[in-house]
């Protein structure tokens, strides 16, 4: 038997478990073009749904006309606040503990917000249909800029919520106040600053943005009459809150709904929320007894489906004159649009934003954050980051390079003195969390010495010195980023989503082949799920990945769970796999002990087997304790071999890296170029370093994005002026820099197989690095701080403004 | 509205249909003809989810109506792979080189790159970032799709990657 000699390496590489580059699984289907994506989907009788939507930013609405659209050929009905009224339907709660508009309930608040709901036989005739439907608007004074929102003359936006002093979250100060959070010992971070020898104060905003995925969000609801079950397939990235909120607010019991998200094209926090198109799509359905498909289109993705970001953070750091902080200090100002529609854990309006200390020993550290109301499209999603993870990192990153620039100090030099040691991890920072691990100083000092850093700071020393002199109109930056993600929510005791602790869930059955099935309570939109997680099995049971199907998304069949978001599909599910796969390993340890006839003391696992202690060549193959399981089973064993884990994080995760953009920069033009990216990692245990690679990349362009020109801008009057791509920047190949990836490896101690997620950390850690280097370029000059997104025209202006 | 009969060739098999002057070319695709590969991303022809190949030209079937297309060749994701049923080496090259990851761009971007490859067999990697600039992916950052072109025209080629350029 090929088994009998083939060596340890030559098995385990058979397994192709975790740590090796498996080749996805998902691209045979989606190279071929047969992946199910939820437009792809058509259904016998199925109707269209298309929205009305609000020409203005604020105003009342009057009468809803929609004689001439009903009278359009195949429009099947116009639905309007006043007939999801009679269903308590007309608003939702949001994940925030805030209500929000399903149709246009008196007035709108921003533009392109959902008036009516067309449902035709086909989406032309919707589209016509819509066209046609008349609607009065009184316009209303609009509120666009965040910092008037508190004005005592600021119009008022939320009427619904009129005499309401407290929110979901605490007191509201103003009319058009959402909440206030605050953290931290206000009082000894102000003695911090009274006593510094040195102190910046600095402004820095992180600009609307909009996730973006290729796919925009789609639905079809359909519901039969006759069994009263309701499914739903969706781009859903946690189906099962779906469910659930589905079931609360239809009325229709949980059991009979089904919610199902096939292939999702691409989410990046956009598809995590419930939007009104679900929810008009399923009345529909329910109305007409017919399926019913809404796919926005990319301009209502834009403008209507969740915004991220709109930060607004005033930044003070205190320190001595040797460089060693002593006290951060943070307020900011949140802009959430017309509706509380964050996608945060309840507990947490602002996210993790308490992360904002960084990688860095701050004694003290104060931090307030003040949600107000504002006429723009409703959200604040994390964007490919943990809630709020992206604004902290921006915050305390830009911050430590303008306290670096203050002290004349170099900007990985401040870094490296006020680093947590590694010696201090666990870490408790000054605003809350404990911190698993890392080994900042040794990731840091690889960076710095792969892209000769002492190099690179010598030749932007020239080049300043020539561009003095006028002999070159090029800049040169260098931005240092020294990022720490908090992911993996998350603990129950403090994170849940309408009241469901933030756990994950697996499921693994064992047939009798020795092939599995294995169900999660995640959902991949492109991270690759189907292969990562069969490695995590493939290594804790031997059984070779490739007999591994791993399927998400139904949840009818798949365990409750919390889903994909926040890079917490690998610190959660992931634990829950290896916790489900080492119940199946200690059956399949009493199987094969009794196979063996032996005590199960005395047999011990290796690799795909389980063999006698002390005679490797008594053994049996995890194929056949399969086989066994399924008629041969111990007295008292029950039959099968299958095993569910809901798994409990005891903490978030901490993945770090250190990151190093080179950018060189016309003074003239305005247009950076970026030469070099470095980008080291460390997320902990490597599951499949392709895939990793992978993840990094697209991270690091989507931060590209960001900190180079995107931006949702709204004009004075609240029409928003960046809703196509014509106006919002995605990178091509063309723009988009070579990248360089490297690692370290200090594993999670408190997650099962040591991992601790990487989607997310290339965005957390890129804007930095880019917004670093172009601030950097221009230090020399007198720069403190420009704002992003650092496009042409703005770094131009920079330049001017700066005399250069 | 009244509808016009188009006929054309998808993939080597003929194809007809009734449909509005307004019908756009993807949607004759996927609606009519079945072929749900080709994707809707933008519909202002900025992503290039939607890229077929016609007549041996890259188009964007979300910005041409379904009657220009009467009469012509089209080549879509379905029609890509090697007529005995083997992977084309682009379709190899995308998975061997981690070329795509939630996969809704990617058979817009290896039908763009099928086109390339017809136009330039040896692109360098700066002509590769040119050739499908008219194709957006949010996920890879681009260059292990650059990766998956450089490796499928070594393949095709039977030599080795031609260096950057850069």
């Amino acid at each position: 038997m090929n088994d009998m000699v083939a060596t340890a390496d030559e098995r385990a590489d058979k397994l192709q478990g975790m740590g090796c580059s498996r080749k996805r699984v998902e691209d045979v289907r989606f190279t071929q073009g047969r992946g199910n994506y939820v437009d792809d989907m058509k259904l016998p009788g199925m109707l269209y749904g298309d929205f009305v939507r609000s020409s203005y930013a604020h105003a009342r609405i009057g009468k809803i006309d929609a004689s001439k659209a009903q009278a359009i050929p195949g429009v099947l009905a116009v639905l309007t606040a006043a007939d999801l009224a009679p269903l308590k339907l007309h608003w939702m709660p949001t994940l925030a503990g805030d209500v929000q508009m399903v149709l246009a309930d008196g007035k709108v608040l921003f533009q392109n917000q959902e008036i009516a709901f067309v449902v035709a036989e086909s989406r032309e005739a919707a589209a016509d249909a819509a066209e046609l439907v008349e609607v009065e608007y009184e316009e209303l004074e609009p509120l666009v800029d965040p910092f008037k929102a508190m004005d005592a003359n600021a119009p008022v936006l939320r009427e619904d919520l009129e005499g309401k002093e407290t929110g979901a979250h605490g007191p509201r100060k103003h009319a058009n106040h959402i909440f206030e959070w605050a953290v931290g010992d206000r009082e000894a971070t102000d003695l911090a600053f009274r006593n510094a020898e040195v102190s910046i104060k600095e402004l820095i905003s992180y600009q609307r943005v909009h996730p973006s995925p290729l796919e925009t969000c789609q639905c079809v609801a359909s519901f039969d009459k006759v069994r009263g079950e309701l499914t739903l397939w969706g781009t859903f990235q946690a189906p099962h809150v779906v469910r659930t909120v589905a079931a609360i607010l239809s009325g229709i019991p949980e059991h009979r709904i089904h919610v199902i998200a096939p292939d999702i094209g691409g989410g990046f926090g956009n598809k995590v929320g419930v939007y009104p198109g679900y929810v008009c799509s399923v009345v529909a359905s329910i109305v007409t007894g017919r399926p019913v498909k809404w796919v926005e289109d990319r301009i209502e993705n834009l403008s209507a489906t969740s915004f991220a970001r709109d930060y607004h953070m005033t930044t003070e750091i205190a320190a001595t004159k040797s460089g060693k902080v002593t006290g951060l200090r943070v307020h900011v100002l949140a802009d959430h649009g017309a509706f509380d529609a964050c996608a945060d854990p309840s507990k947490w309006p602002a996210g993790f934003f308490n992360i904002v200390t960084g990688s860095y020993d701050f004694p003290t550290a104060s931090c307030a954050v003040d949600g107000v109301y504002t006429n723009k499209a409703p959200g604040g999603v994390a964007y490919r980051c943990s809630f709020r993870v992206t604004e902290a990192a921006y915050c305390i990153e830009r911050g430590m390079d303008i306290l670096a620039d203050r002290l004349g100090m170099d900007p990985a030099e401040l870094r490296l003195k006020n680093f947590i040691r590694r010696e201090q991890f666990p870490y408790q920072s000054a605003l809350g969390w404990e911190y698993d691990s890392g080994d900042y100083a040794t990731a840091l000092r690889q960076a710095m010495e792969k892209t000769d850093y002492a190099g690179l700071r010598a030749e932007q020393k020239a080049r300043q010195e020539a561009f003095r002199r006028g002999e070159t109109r090029e800049l040169m930056g260098i931005g240092v980023a020294f990022f720490t993600e908090i992911v993996g929510a998350g603990p129950s005791k403090n994170c849940d989503i309408l009241g469901i602790a933030m756990f994950d869930s697996c499921e693994i059955r064992i047939h009798p082949t020795g092939a599995a099935i294995a169900r999660m309570g995640t959902k991949s939109q492109g991270q690759g799920h189907e292969t990562t997680y069969a490695q995590i099995i493939a290594t804790e049971i031997g059984i070779p990945a490739d007999d591994i199907m791993v399927e998400e998304g139904n949840t009818d069949t798949a365990p409750y769970g919390l889903g994909t978001y926040g890079s917490r599909s690998t610190p959660v599910a992931g634990a829950a796999i290896a916790t489900a796969a080492r119940k199946i390993k200690a059956k399949a340890q009493m199987i094969a002990a009794w196979l063996m006839e032996v005590h199960h003391d005395d047999v011990e696992f290796d690799i795909d087997r389980f063999r006698v202690k002390g005679l490797p060549e008594r053994f049996k193959t995890m194929k056949e304790i399969a086989w066994a399981a399924y008629n041969a089973v111990p007295p008292g064993l029950e039959p099968g071999l299958e095993a569910v884990s809901y798994y409990d994080p005891p903490n978030m995760t901490y993945p770090f890296g250190a990151y190093i953009c080179v950018m060189d920069i016309d003074a003239d033009t305005g247009v950076a170029k970026v030469r070099r990216f470095y980008a080291l990692d460390d997320c902990g245990t490597r599951i499949n370093p392709l895939i990793i690679e992978g993840q990094v990349h697209g991270g690091l362009t989507e931060a590209f994005g960001i900190a180079m020109g995107q931006e949702i801008a709204y004009d004075e009057i609240g029409n928003v002026k960046g809703a196509s791509f014509m106006d919002y920047f995605l990178p091509t190949a063309v723009e988009t820099p070579h990248w360089e990836t490297d690692f370290t490896v200090t594993p999670s101690p408190h997650h099962p197989i040591g991992a601790k997620g990487v989607g997310e950390s290339p965005n957390v850690g890129g804007v930095p690095a880019f917004s670093n280097a172009v601030n950097d370029a221009f230090a020399f000059l007198g720069n403190t701080h420009i704002q992003m997104p650092h496009d042409a025209w703005r770094v131009w202006r920079a330049a001017q403004r700066l005399g250069a | 509205m009244a509808k016009t009969h188009v006929t054309m060739t998808i993939n080597g098999k003929p194809m007809e249909g009734l449909v509005e002057p307004r019908t756009l070319l993807v949607h004759f695709i996927r609606d009519i003809a079945g072929l749900t590969g080709t994707h809707i991303g933008c519909e202002t022809s900025h992503c290039g989810a939607c890229t077929v190949d016609l007549n041996g030209q890259s188009v964007k079937s979300c910005t041409m109506f379904a009657v220009q297309a009467e009469g012509a060749e089209l080549l879509t994701i379905e029609g890509i792979a090697n007529s005995d049923g083997t992977l084309h080496a682009l379709q190899q090259g995308f998975r061997e080189m981690h070329g795509l990851q939630c996969g809704f761009c990617t058979p817009g971007m290896i039908v763009r790159a099928y086109r390339l490859l017809q136009e330039n067999p040896n692109p360098t990697e700066a002509e590769i970032r040119m050739g499908i600039s008219g194709n957006l992916c949010r996920c890879t950052g681009y260059q292990n799709i650059v990766s998956s072109i450089q490796h499928a025209a070594a393949s095709t080629n039977g030599g080795a990657m031609r260096e950057a350029a850069e």
